[in-house]
């Protein structure tokens, strides 16, 4: 399996303070990495540098073998990567169809096409799909910012998955969604994985939710990678639970 | 506006239009400024709300753009060049000018990015005010002339009304055509988040020099109408009080909402007038109107509407809702 994403030595200080501290590690092809990690070890910081929300001090990020350091978010998720935002992040006044709709229409023409082209950017269908899919059927024409959290957390991923990305970065997928919607998320998102071929690095705190949907973990602590591995490797790992479990 | 049936809405729109366009015809030569002077500033407004309302990029300089538009068109037109080309060169000119003020934009954001656009307003007034020999200086262009369309003079105030009305009905379907593309939802997401909408692929930097530079744009084309209105400009009617008037011509109506500039600008040109009986405090009472109706609704006239209009949606709902419940429970 080669690697989608290849992370080298990248390093984020602000101010005196490293909150990532030169951290390698590869995603490849297929896979879903989980990332855990104490409270303020680095991992949202990771995510933004390697999506370009953040320009790291140092390091250098590689998609397919070409280098991306430095590149905006914008032109990243026009190159496949997509993300969840830990906090709710729709727009709650749009409808939820609207809302994947916005998700996808730059991967659609040119901003030309986008101007004189139609209002939907031919996206109803596709949209409707992912609704479909996530089973926000009967909730496709709601303002986003009426549904349940829950429903908005999956709305929320459906969205990255809009413009048909190679690599996903979910920040806490499963945090603050109730266990039966949580089974229907791993479900929807295991599916995703295998049918679209999608490449998924998930940060979340829910070890269950982790160890079951991941095929490897990676362990950060204060800004390093402590470990990484299989999940029952990094989970006998004493490393692992002296950060977790305190001295 | 989601609330009307749609045949009524189109009734509604077409007894608007064909009132704009019978009723002025027994209007005197005043009423007829002020009704074209509705339809100019309603179209600087309507670029405005596009930058503020749609896009969230707070502009004090539209006014500027208005002078812009003006001067080029009271230049080009003064010198035997026809109105229409005149509106091209001022549309050109002020997409440009708004395209590069829109850098800042990308740096700074509310009242930073307002003082910023505040000095570039100050900035095209001394422009106009001391660059004599291009724009005649405190002493103005005078015997602006109107234009002759189709071989039809516009010399009078009906024909000349109708000209700003057509030019007011292209920008309204243009700007109804922008709103409902994919770039209306683009620009929506600049203003609500930035970074999601960067996330998603949507190139915030271009989308923020193009809303800069579309809602100028229209400043221009309204300022090149304006120029032959009153066939007279000097600096004064551009400085930084035409701009804080169209922002708040945004603001009243209803900033965002697609028919907010249309009523705010018949608000701003319109009020004063009717408000004239009171003499000295006419603008008084109007500055008085403007912070109760604030106050009131923040989110301006449409808003109060759009509220009403989904409570209503809301109380349907709910009633919807009770109605199956009820039936649910008798059927037990």
């Amino acid at each position: 399996m080669s690697a989608v994403l290849e992370v080298t030595d990248i390093k984020k200080n602000f101010g005196g303070i490293s909150a990532v501290d030169g951290v390698s590690f590869d995603v490849r092809e297929g896979e879903i990495l989980g990332l855990i990690g104490p409270n303020g070890c680095g991992k949202s910081t990771l995510f933004n540098c390697i999506l370009g929300q953040l320009t790291p001090s140092g390091g250098e990020v590689k998609l397919d073998g070409k280098l991306v350091t430095g590149l905006r978010p914008a032109e990243l998720n026009k190159l496949g990567v997509s993300r969840t935002f830990q906090l709710l992040q729709v727009f709650p006044k749009l409808s939820v169809r609207e809302n994947l709709i916005l998700a996808g229409q730059e991967h659609q023409g040119n901003m030309a096409s986008r101007l004189v082209g139609r209002s939907d950017a031919g996206l109803t269908d596709a949209a409707d799909q992912m609704i479909g899919f996530f089973k926000l059927d009967h909730l496709a024409d709601e303002p986003a910012g009426g549904l349940s959290y829950g429903q908005q957390k999956l709305l929320d991923a459906a969205m990255a998955f809009m413009g048909g990305p190679r690599l996903v970065l979910l920040d806490e997928p499963a945090g603050g969604v109730n266990p039966s919607m949580l089974a229907d998320l791993k479900e929807r998102l295991v599916a995703i994985n295998r049918e679209k071929n999608a490449t998924f690095v998930v940060i979340e705190h829910n070890m269950e939710f982790v160890m079951s949907l991941c095929s490897r973990v990676m362990v950060m602590a204060e800004g390093k990678v402590l470990a990484m591995g299989r999940p029952d490797e990094v989970r006998k790992n004493p490393a692992v639970i002296e950060a977790y479990l305190g001295h | 506006m989601s609330g009307f049936a749609k045949p009524l809405k189109i009734a509604l729109g077409l007894a608007a239009i064909a009132a704009l366009i019978i009723v002025p015809m027994n209007f005197n030569r005043y009423g007829l400024f002020i009704l074209s002077q509705w339809a100019v500033m309603s179209i600087a407004a309507m670029g405005l709300n596009l930058t503020l309302g749609y896009a969230g990029q707070v502009s004090l300089a539209q006014g500027a753009f208005v002078g812009i538009g003006a001067y080029a068109a009271a230049i080009m037109t003064t010198h035997g060049w026809p109105l229409p080309a005149a509106i091209l060169v001022a549309i050109a000119l002020s997409f440009a000018v708004g395209w590069v003020l829109g850098y800042p934009a990308l740096r700074v954001q509310h009242h930073y990015l307002a003082f910023v656009t505040l000095a570039f307003s100050t900035l095209a007034f001394l422009v106009f005010r001391n660059e004599s020999w291009l724009t005649g200086g405190i002493y103005g262009i005078s015997n602006i002339p109107r234009p002759h369309i189709l071989g039809f003079a516009t010399n009078k105030p009906l024909p000349f009304y109708y000209v700003c009305l057509g030019s007011l009905a292209v920008v309204s379907l243009a700007v109804w055509w922008l709103i409902r593309s994919p770039w209306g939802r683009a620009f929506m997401a600049l203003r609500e988040n930035p970074l999601r909408a960067q996330s998603l692929g949507i190139d915030t930097r271009r989308y923020t020099l193009m809303a800069f530079a579309i809602g100028s744009a229209l400043g221009g084309v309204a300022g090149a109408l304006y120029a032959p209105l009153t066939q007279y400009i000097d600096p004064v009617p551009f400085n930084l009080s035409l701009s804080l008037d169209l922002l708040m011509m945004v603001i009243v109506g209803g900033a965002g909402f697609y028919f907010g500039p249309f009523l705010g600008a018949m608000i701003a040109v319109l009020l004063p007038e009717w408000l004239r009986f009171t003499e000295g405090y006419y603008l008084m009472l109007y500055a008085a109107a403007v912070m109760v109706l604030l106050i009131w609704s923040p989110t301006g006239i449409l808003g109060i509407l759009d509220r009403y209009l989904a409570e209503r949606r809301t109380k349907a709902a709910s009633a919807l809702h009770a109605v199956a419940k009820s039936r649910l429970e008798t059927a037990q």
